[in-house]
């Protein structure tokens, strides 16, 4: 077994469009969010609810001394104020599996104990009978605290966290080859300083919890979750002190998750706490103020890097030094991000050695963790400007510079010496060039070129850049999913993945149907919830199709044999000789003849059937896929722009992502993942930031202050999506579709504003804004 | 906390019920009524999630008080089609098109292009980026909800041919 070669035996998805599969059939999810009928997280009530407001540090830094709640205990309707002191036998907000030790210090306390270290944190939480009062009450509770110097600079000197703690938790370092001997040989060695600006996922529904506690069966519910309940709530369970067969969470309807929803935060375990000890349901949605100051933040990276290059622009060695800005304290993913953009910097070129330190720093600002691309966003930004550049100083042609340093066709499946996420860096598949002409072709790169020439000749400023990244998708490792048929004939799908808007639910129903024979509009796919399957890994790392399909696309094979196998019995026929259709196993060589519906298959399985004596009864099979290594998407993105003279503000003119995902369930679900994440990159290439002032004051605190790209900004996106690479290593080939779109955006964006700038490695950081632009506009006149 | 009555049509539906004179439009409808698809997305009247027609035109449901709708007539997102009948041609369209992903902002489309497309039943892709240009989505990056759109405004004009 090398991880890489498929398990002998297993059932391979055919290629081609199947009968549902490939096909960009309509969403099983839509019916209720178009008429009003979701289930969001602020739709969820309870009767006797109570509301939770928090009350927020409004200083970056400070020594806190005293919080004084008697005033806001004395408001109509206010049930409870609770500061740290009522919660301190909660522990600190954990994080996932990480080989990095010695973070659990720098967790962040679920109320702020002693200090307060970033504005948006935590500091007392009032629960009143409507959220109208326990906002007057929240704006009574009185903070005391002394201020302290703040730290807003991830690359200054780290300071004191706490006694004997610095606010540098600890340094990501890979290394392979023979980096020192590389720069030395080299024929030119190139060095850029490169920053990626703080901005994150903010999706257009906040977060929200509302928490409730059954004393008739003992069981804690929370609702409102996404993304990983298991963890959730194993976590919440051992927090709390009570069994995790004693903690449900649900996933209704989740309003965009992009990487921050659905990571224990500290409201998450306060509307738990309360339940339990007030005895009332408590319901907490964030506002979009808390939003902003209180849920992940991502991105903000500052890299040192260097190249060693021969005389044909072939990478000998890249040694990179960057600084992580991570916010006040680790969250969920300990280092996750930093480590993501150690291992993935290097994406597609072949590079003999390697040195990448990643400095994880703390500075007075909202905590950061994964947002759609994590650490590639980042570093496809920061590689694809350093192809860039050696381009320029050889004096070579951008698209030429790749080819000579992309890894070949026939290299893969093709093994770096790193690793990333705990799992060794194998890209499995992929056609790296073929995929560029593809691009170049489709774009009409060439002859775009005579085109933007010839304007520029009119004075018009405009130009063109390309990026080309690696993704990772399909972390493992392992997710299970159970396929029933019930006595009626309706199909049951039950997964441990979790759902954030993203078609999870049909494209599920679609390779159930494939493999079953039936209708996918009416399979039933139920997600993110405990209560109905022991484990589940959620939906997060572009993971879902890959993990959850394949398990999917397994169990319902199986089910298909059991039915196969009783129909056979029943009509005296070899299942071999028959097959599913609508519903209906019948004769595989044409619809005349004997047949038999699911429906009383499934009843001859039931558990009353005297066929069933001494076995297991139902028409029922569950699957757990398994995966050791992720899969790795790829593709280009191209980009044509222009720039205002008067205002330096960028227009993307047109733009194309081509990705091959190896395989496409559903291609009108994939195109949108894609168009949708390439708003998003948009975003972070020209428009989205976390500003702070120098005292560390959020600026960024309103729709109008953090801009997110409204359809004016969008240019003509061109998406092409290629399955010349489907992954070897999962029955459907299939690799996640769900963060190309936005990987390259910030690389291809900065490489066209050089050209229309003329001045090549002109931009150095994100976002590209107007005022800096008419900086450039200014010296390059 | 001062309260009045109010008196009010929503979706067809006369309704009188209290409310506090500081709550906003959103909050009535969704808390006091429980129609909870009309969705707050940012409480600042930028995002457009909230957006409901009162007296047939957009606004935002955030910036209104409850107050304001006495007397008048409010469509929310449960009003554009019958209850259990054919989805709206806009709706309708959405789905066909892949116009929503998460479907948070999608009453707040809705509506808004509702009451364009009345104003506007022919329009051009340009009129429709237009018109949504107030709406914030985080999702499908927009080319597909202009896409529904365009069908919608057909499918409406034959029915009405």
């Amino acid at each position: 077994m090398d991880g890489i070669t498929p398990a002998a035996g297993r059932r391979i998805l055919p290629a081609g469009p199947g009968k549902v599969v490939g096909r960009g059939v309509a969403r099983i999810e839509d019916g209720p969010l178009l008429r009003g009928e979701g289930r969001f997280a602020a739709d969820v009530n309870f009767s006797r609810q109570l509301h939770m407001r928090v009350v927020r540090a409004e200083l970056a830094h400070a020594r806190l001394l005293r919080v004084d709640a008697s005033a806001a205990r004395a408001m109509p309707g206010v049930v409870a104020v609770w500061t740290a002191e009522d919660v301190a036998e909660i522990p600190p907000i954990p994080f996932r599996a990480t080989k990095v030790r010695g973070l659990e210090p720098y967790c962040q306390p679920v109320l702020a104990r002693d200090r307060l270290r970033y504005v948006g944190e935590p500091v007392a939480v009032v629960f009143a009978e409507d959220a109208y009062r326990a906002e007057d009450a929240a704006e009574m509770v009185v903070v005391e605290a002394e201020e302290l110097p703040v730290l807003l600079d991830a690359t200054a000197p780290p300071a004191e966290f706490a006694s004997g703690l610095d606010t540098e938790p600890t340094v990501v370092r890979k290394e392979y080859g023979e980096v020192g001997a590389a720069f030395r040989a080299a024929h030119a060695v190139i060095e850029l300083e490169l920053s990626v600006g703080r901005h994150s996922g903010v999706p257009l529904e906040t977060r929200g919890a509302i928490a409730r506690y059954d004393a008739s069966s003992d069981v804690l519910e929370l609702h409102g979750t996404a993304k990983k309940q298991h963890w959730n709530r194993d976590e919440i369970a051992r927090l709390l002190g009570r069994p995790p067969n004693g903690v449900h969470l649900f996933e209704g309807h989740v309003g965009g998750g992009f990487g921050v929803r659905g990571e224990l935060y500290p409201e998450d375990l306060l509307v738990c706490a309360a339940a339990l000890r007030l005895r009332r349901s408590i319901k907490w949605i964030e506002d979009r103020r808390e939003h902003f100051v209180a849920t992940n933040h991502s991105r903000e990276q500052h890299h040192r890097i260097r190249a060693a290059v021969d005389a044909e622009g072939r990478l000998l060695a890249i040694d990179d030094v960057f600084f992580h800005d991570q916010g006040a304290y680790v969250r969920t993913h300990g280092a996750r991000v930093a480590d993501l953009a150690a291992g993935m910097l290097p994406g597609p070129y072949r590079l003999p050695a390697y040195r990448v330190a990643g400095h994880f720093r703390l500075t007075n600002k909202t905590p950061a963790a994964t947002y759609r691309a994590p650490g590639r966003f980042e570093t496809t930004f920061v590689r694809e400007r350093l192809m860039d550049a050696v381009a320029n100083r050889l004096g070579l042609d951008p698209v030429e510079v790749r080819r000579r340093n992309l890894v070949a066709a026939a290299e893969m499946p093709f093994a770096r010496p790193l690793d990333t996420l705990g799992t060794d860096i194998i890209l499995d598949s992929g056609d790296y060039e073929g995929l560029l002409d593809k691009a170049l072709a489709r774009f009409g790169w060439d002859a775009m070129q005579e085109e933007l020439a010839a304007r520029r000749a009119t004075g018009e400023c405009v130009g063109a850049g390309l990026a080309f990244f690696v993704e990772k998708s399909g972390l493992g490792p392992s997710d299970g999913v159970r396929v029933s048929i019930d006595a009626t004939g309706a199909v049951e799908l039950v997964s441990g993945a979790a759902s954030v808007g993203q078609g999870v639910e049909t494209v599920l129903a679609q390779i159930c149907a494939e493999a079953l024979g039936v209708d996918y509009a009416r399979i039933r796919v139920v997600r993110g919830r405990t209560d109905r399957i022991e484990f589940g890994n959620g939906a997060h790392a572009s993971r879902v199709t890959v993990m959850s399909g394949s398990a999917t696309w397994e169990a319902a094979l199986a089910v298909r044999e059991m039915a196969l196998e009783t129909a056979g019995t029943l009509l005296q026929l070899s299942p071999s000789e028959l097959t599913i259709a609508e519903g209906v196993v019948c004769r595989a060589d044409g619809p005349a003849g004997p047949s038999v519906t699911l429906a009383e298959v499934a009843r001859r399985m039931g558990p009353n059937a005297p066929e069933m004596r001494g076995r297991t009864p139902g028409l029922t099979a569950e699957r757990w896929f398994w995966s050791d290594h992720m899969v790795y998407p790829y593709g280009v993105h191209l980009a044509q722009l222009r720039i205002d003279r008067g205002t330096g503000a960028v227009t993307v003119e047109r733009y194309l992502v081509a990705n091959d995902i190896g395989r496409a369930i559903n291609p009108v679900l994939v195109e949108g993942q894609i168009r949708g994440g390439f708003a998003q990159g948009l975003g972070g290439a020209l428009f989205e930031e976390f500003r702070y002032d120098p005292q560390g004051q959020p600026l960024s605190t309103t729709f109008a202050d953090y801009l997110i790209p409204t359809i004016a900004e969008m240019p003509v996106v061109d998406v092409l999506i290629a399955e010349d690479a489907p992954s070897p290593l999962n029955p459907l080939g299939v690799k996640g579709a769900g963060e190309g779109g936005t990987n390259a955006v910030g690389a291809a964006v900065a490489a066209a504003v050089d050209d229309a700038l003329r001045r090549p490695g002109a931009v150095t950081s994100l976002p590209i804004l107007p005022a800096q632009v008419r900086r450039m506009l200014d010296g390059a006149a | 906390m001062t309260a009045r009555r109010i008196a009010l049509t929503v979706n067809g539906t006369r309704h009188e019920a209290e409310t506090p004179v500081r709550q906003h439009l959103a909050d009535f409808l969704r808390g006091t009524l429980g129609l909870t698809g009309t969705h707050l997305g940012c409480e600042h009247g930028v995002c457009g999630a909230c957006t409901v027609l009162l007296d047939g035109r957009a606004v935002r449901a955030c910036l209104v008080l409850a107050v304001q709708a006495e007397g008048r007539s409010v469509t929310t997102v449960e009003g554009l089609a019958p209850e259990n009948g054919p989805l709206h041609p806009l709706q309708a369209a959405f789905c066909a098109n892949h116009g929503l992903q998460c479907g948070f902002c999608t009453p707040g489309m809705l509506t808004t292009l509702a009451e364009f497309l009345k104003d506007s039943p022919d329009p051009t892709e340009e009129e429709v980026r237009v018109a949504i240009s107030g709406n914030l989505c985080r999702c499908t990056g927009y080319d597909s909800i202009v896409a529904a759109t365009m069908e919608a405004a057909r499918a409406l004009r034959e029915a009405r041919a």
